[in-house]
């Protein structure tokens, strides 16, 4: 997600002095400044703004955290009160404008990978909030470091384009004939989480449509499959108990499946903080999209007859590596060790996340529900392409799950998927 | 038996048998087994490369981890985390932890005492032999390299909290971490100290200490030294003093 998701660009800070005769650098006085500060923080962990915006043992919000994309590298932007390289001389009112409409106080226009899609959809009233969370955070004098894209994604006017094909502006309208748990969980999904910018599919103009809104797709740069939350043969919780998805989005693991991947990282800097109720109207507002809408059945890449040489093969492995946690039967021993069978998350017809959790291994993120996570080993160095492909072919089609059998090149060709 | 828990079972609703359904889920909750609450059941993620207890694998570059000091593989696992240290399988693995796990982890591995390694007869001339004695006993004063030994301990067991001890690891892995250091790959807390002496030290120097350090017994008391047992050449941000 991080890669992709976000970034404010900043422009040259001599533009952005010329607009700060309206800027307001007060420290946070009294109780009610304070609430309003600590509201912006909650919702700053609800837009997982730390994530993009914070590189690695960097300062806090600082950016410079480099996102690679299919159209080159981009360097988040510093978002700390220094006047000069932050947005210290910035007013509510731009930084709204800039949430709600993609562009900055000068009028320039955002990358889309700043996923001002979904922020468009925050209140006037959150994000004055966060805006004055980030007044209070310590200011970092660190300039933006300029982007590295190729031509001719690096002339900022095709984002024009971009826009009129994907951006459609406007605040979340609540649904009246939802309750307002749902439509508080819709505002949050849809909003500040930013979900869609992994979980609908991106195209080759770095966009996404409305219509296939949380249909899936895969992560480019980083080869993670986000499945669909409308399907409930994909990631779709339709069939999930709000129990279960809570638990999944909060604390990492639950009785149906543990969080991996790039998900882990959402969990880990944004969604173990959220409350125990906007979880909960999360979980109810996604359990509403997984109503059963039919996924493409899966095709096998191999011929019927490696298929069952590869599913013999693949027993052999399972019982011998993976049966001790996994149970012989798939069951697991949940929320620890996942159960694989009935296990949506093996059987999607894009069969990426199995086979990489087999060659790579993981654990979910550390949280304050699971401290201390069980992790998976990773079996690329014992396992040959073909034992992957097998172990894997056995995990979508035995117990009764209904994914197809993958060849041993799909294997191969994950070995050299980035691991950062 | 989870498929029928999980996806079966739910062709069903037509039925509308709810006394069906919960009969199953007391059945599917009835079937399920718990994980064993250890560390080491938490930390099987490790054995592959590391061995279940830390004491290694045949694959010459993966180090072992047990009976190094707590501190050290603390320091190591949170550098892996922040990507300061690179080892891609390993930054994947650690980059959604939280330090306090980390801690528990190295602590658990800093505890285990699995018998070392055979050690490996060194693959290098007798001058290089002799080089690589002299650099880790006496170290060479005139190109800035103090012994070994003054920081890694008499025995080089190392040091409690963050100095590891250097014996139980192969000449190819040894020579990697010198090389990185060297090259600036790996680099620690400021003021890096193993960085500035890995910065005098030579190809045949690195060559010559790793193969003899690979070719030492275990010592009998394989524990890394209390804290403070000696004062270090360099100020070292891993160590403060």
């Amino acid at each position: 997600m991080k890669r992709i998701a976000i970034l404010l660009v900043l422009c040259a800070a001599s533009l952005l002095a010329a607009l700060g005769a309206h800027a307001q650098n007060k420290p946070a006085g009294n109780a009610a400044d304070r609430a309003l500060i600590d509201k912006g923080a909650y919702l700053a962990r609800a837009g997982d703004c730390i994530a993009c915006h914070t590189k690695p043992e960097g300062e806090l919000f600082a950016g410079g955290r480099p996102m690679l994309t299919p159209f080159g590298t981009l360097y988040t932007s510093n978002i700390t009160p220094d006047s000069e390289t932050g947005i210290g001389t910035w007013s509510a009112d731009q930084f709204y404008a800039m949430m709600h409409t993609g562009r900055f106080p000068d009028g320039g226009l955002l990358y889309p990978a700043m996923p001002f899609g979904s922020y468009t959809k925050v209140t006037r009233a959150d994000s004055d909030a966060i805006f004055a969370f980030l007044r209070s955070i310590p200011a970092v004098k660190q300039p933006n470091r300029p982007h590295d894209l190729r031509f001719p994604y690096n002339n900022r006017s095709l984002i024009l384009g971009w826009r009129t094909l994907y951006f459609n502006e406007g605040e979340y309208k609540p649904d009246p004939k939802q309750s307002d748990e749902w439509n508080r969980g819709a505002y949050l999904v849809e909003g500040l989480g930013h979900c869609a910018m992994c979980h609908t599919a991106i195209n080759a103009l770095g966009g996404s449509s409305d219509s296939e809104a949380f249909q899936g797709g895969l992560i480019p740069m980083q080869n993670w499959y986000a499945p669909s939350l409308t399907s409930n043969k994909e990631a779709g919780l339709g069939d999930w108990n709000l129990q279960e998805i809570t638990d999944y989005l909060k604390t990492g693991i639950s009785a149906r499946g543990a969080v991996y991947g790039p998900m882990a990282e959402v969990v880990y800097n944004s969604l173990q903080y959220m409350t125990d109720a906007d979880i909960r109207a999360m979980a109810v507002y996604l359990k509403s999209l997984g109503q059963g809408s039919p996924p493409g059945a899966a095709r096998a890449t191999v011929t019927t007859s490696e298929g069952s040489l590869l599913l013999t093969l693949g027993k052999t492995i399972y019982d011998r590596e993976c049966a001790s946690c996994h149970g012989a039967q798939g069951l697991g021993k949940p929320p620890h060790y996942p159960p694989l069978a009935g296990n949506q998350s093996i059987q999607m017809s894009s069969a990426v996340n199995p086979i990489r959790m087999v060659l790579n291994g993981g654990f979910p993120p550390g949280t304050a529900g699971n401290p201390q996570p069980y992790g998976m080993p990773p079996f690329a160095q014992s396992l040959s392409d073909d034992e992957v492909a097998a172990v894997v072919t056995y995990i979508r089609t035995a117990w009764g799950n209904r994914g197809a059998a993958i060849s041993a090149r799909e294997a191969n060709a994950l070995r050299a998927s980035p691991l950062d | 038996m989870a498929a029928l828990c999980h996806s079966r079972l739910w062709l069903f609703v037509g039925l509308s048998l709810t006394v069906l359904f919960g009969a199953a889920d007391a059945f599917c909750q009835t079937t399920t087994e718990k994980a064993p609450d250890t560390i080491e059941a938490r930390l099987l993620a490790c054995a592959p490369c590391h061995g279940a207890v830390g004491e290694g694998t045949s694959n010459a570059y993966f180090p072992r981890l047990a009976g190094k000091p707590a501190g050290y593989l603390t320091n190591q696992l949170v550098a892996f985390r922040n990507g300061r240290r690179r080892y891609p399988p390993m930054n994947y693995l650690l980059e959604y932890l939280p330090e306090e796990y980390l801690a528990v982890m190295a602590s658990y591995f800093a505890a285990q005492r699995p018998t070392l390694p055979a050690p490996v007869a060194p693959d290098v001339s007798q001058q290089m032999v002799k080089l690589g004695e002299q650099l880790i006993e006496k170290g060479d004063y005139n190109r800035g390299i103090p012994a070994c030994t003054s920081c890694h301990g008499p025995n080089l067991t190392g040091m409690e909290p963050a100095i590891p001890g250097l014996l139980g690891l192969r000449a190819s892995y040894i020579s990697g971490q010198l090389g990185a250091w060297r090259y600036g790959t790996r680099t620690a807390t400021a003021p890096d100290c193993m960085q500035i002496i890995a910065g005098h030290l030579t190809e045949d120097d690195v060559k010559a200490v790793a193969a003899v350090l690979a070719s030492r017994p275990a010592p009998a008391k394989p524990d890394p030294v209390p804290k403070g047992s000696f004062g270090l050449p360099f100020a070292c941000g891993s160590q403060p003093q």
